[in-house]
């Protein structure tokens, strides 16, 4: 489906590229994410305060709020698309801290976040909320890199592409 | 006195259920293809949940990843026995999210339960032969964002009005929209609850038989879908494809409003025995 006035965005992004994001672009973003929620951001933020490794490098990285289903024969991933952010709210002040600059999800963020990806020169975009099986459509490779039993909440480093998307918070 | 085979009951509902996940109703689907916005943003949002229902069809892909906690409204006739009925939905549920996400954990340690059983099920006992089953599945997103206010006899319709739009209002942006509003007034604290549910099951665009009802139906759609929240809460003026009001008898001293919220994704379908 071809989309009007979409921008295309490779990520990671650098300060320029998000300096010239404003609310309400719709974008097309290619590269890498990684899916975490609840129970992954709870384990990440545990490893930065205790000082352990981390799952991926949080520096530039981008974090798709997403908990997919699971993957049928000769599928790279199952259905895909975004969780509610506001339930990572509690975490991403100390995310954004240590280098994260994307987050992809849907919803609103409370008044600490927004200010927080203020301060961090971050960006939140919105994915559509129940558009599974389109993201399912935009993902190239799918691999599992931590927390296998937490089932779907593990964290998976996808690669996409054409993945649409509209700049919420900036 | 009529007997049913639990086996069929479990084969027809497994069916059901992944049927369900991958189509959402009709008419959601219908209601975003002919939208009328000036917002380029919201006809966009609107265009690829769209595409997304159409890919999800095609692929046989489950349209949201979310595929919820089950939720079933069993009817059982007083002179219809179906020994092993319970362990029937339960093994349905199991049997079909072998490929679905398994979304249940324990609410305190939060260990997954492994193949999203529970399922919740509410009965009804009906006079003579039947059993029905609808499946409703509910994803957290809308769920998370319901209500239930325990309003005063004096807050009256005001007070119905100002809650719902409340509801709405607070979480509407994190619950899918365009939705729909179930709304469940009177009984007791669970039995609002349970109306607000089962009203989300109503065809869009049918409103209420009571005259007062539907008015009150009319009035809040109208209120809500002036919040601007919109398609994918992107801004616009489709919040709401139908708000469903259901009533009880509540108490003298009471007026019970329970408000659920229930995504564009709305999965639900019956099957008679």
């Amino acid at each position: 489906m071809k989309i009007e006035n979409a921008k295309k965005l490779c990520l990671p992004l650098s300060a320029a590229q998000i300096k010239d994001l404003h609310k309400g672009d719709v974008v097309l973003l290619c590269g890498t994410i990684y899916t975490a929620r609840d129970q992954a951001h709870k384990r990440i933020a545990a490893a930065i305060k205790e000082n352990k490794e981390l799952p991926f490098p949080l520096q530039n990285a981008a974090i798709y709020y997403c908990g997919p289903t699971p993957a049928q024969s000769g599928q790279i991933i199952g259905s895909c698309g975004p969780t509610t952010s506001a339930r990572m709210d509690a975490y991403t002040p100390l995310l954004l801290e240590h280098g994260l600059k994307v987050m992809i999800g849907k919803g609103v963020r409370n008044d600490v976040v927004t200010q927080a990806i203020t301060k961090h020169g971050a960006v939140y975009f919105s994915a559509i909320g129940g558009a599974a099986a389109l993201y399912q459509s935009t993902v190239r490779s799918c691999e599992l890199i931590a927390y296998p039993d937490l089932g779907c909440e593990a964290v998976y480093k996808l690669t996409v592409e054409d993945f649409p998307a509209v700049v919420t918070v900036v | 006195m009529k007997r049913i085979d639990a086996e069929i009951v479990k084969q027809k509902l497994t069916e059901l259920i992944t049927d369900c996940l991958i189509s959402p109703d009709k008419a959601v689907t219908d209601a975003l293809e002919n939208i009328n916005t000036d917002s380029a943003l919201e006809k966009t949002a609107a265009a690829l949940i769209v595409e997304n229902n159409r890919i999800a069809e095609e692929k046989r892909l489950y349209c949201c990843q979310d595929t919820g906690q089950a939720v079933f409204f069993v009817k059982l006739g007083d002179e219809t026995v179906c020994p092993g009925l319970e362990d029937a939905i339960q093994s349905a549920v199991r049997e079909a999210y072998k490929t679905a996400r398994k979304s249940v954990a324990d609410p305190i340690t939060r260990k997954n339960t492994g193949d999203n059983t529970p399922a919740i099920i509410e009965y009804f006992i009906e006079r003579g032969e039947c059993l029905e089953i609808t499946y409703l599945a509910k994803g957290a997103g809308s769920e998370n964002m319901s209500r239930l206010y325990m309003l005063t006899p004096a807050d009256g319709e005001t007070g119905i009005i100002n809650s719902v739009v409340d509801a709405v209002e607070r979480g509407g942006k994190n619950a899918c929209p365009p939705l729909v509003v179930g709304v469940g007034i009177g009984g007791v604290t669970e039995s609002a609850c349970m109306l607000s549910k089962r009203a989300l099951l109503r065809p869009i665009g049918q409103n209420n038989s009571r005259a007062d009802i539907a008015l009150l139906e009319k009035e809040i759609l109208k209120r809500v879908n002036a919040l601007g929240i919109g398609v994918a809460a992107l801004g616009g003026g489709l919040t709401a494809l139908a708000v469903n009001i259901e009533t009880a008898p509540t108490h003298i001293g009471m007026l019970p409003v329970a408000v659920n919220l229930q995504c564009h994704s709305l999965r639900h379908g019956s099957v008679k025995f």
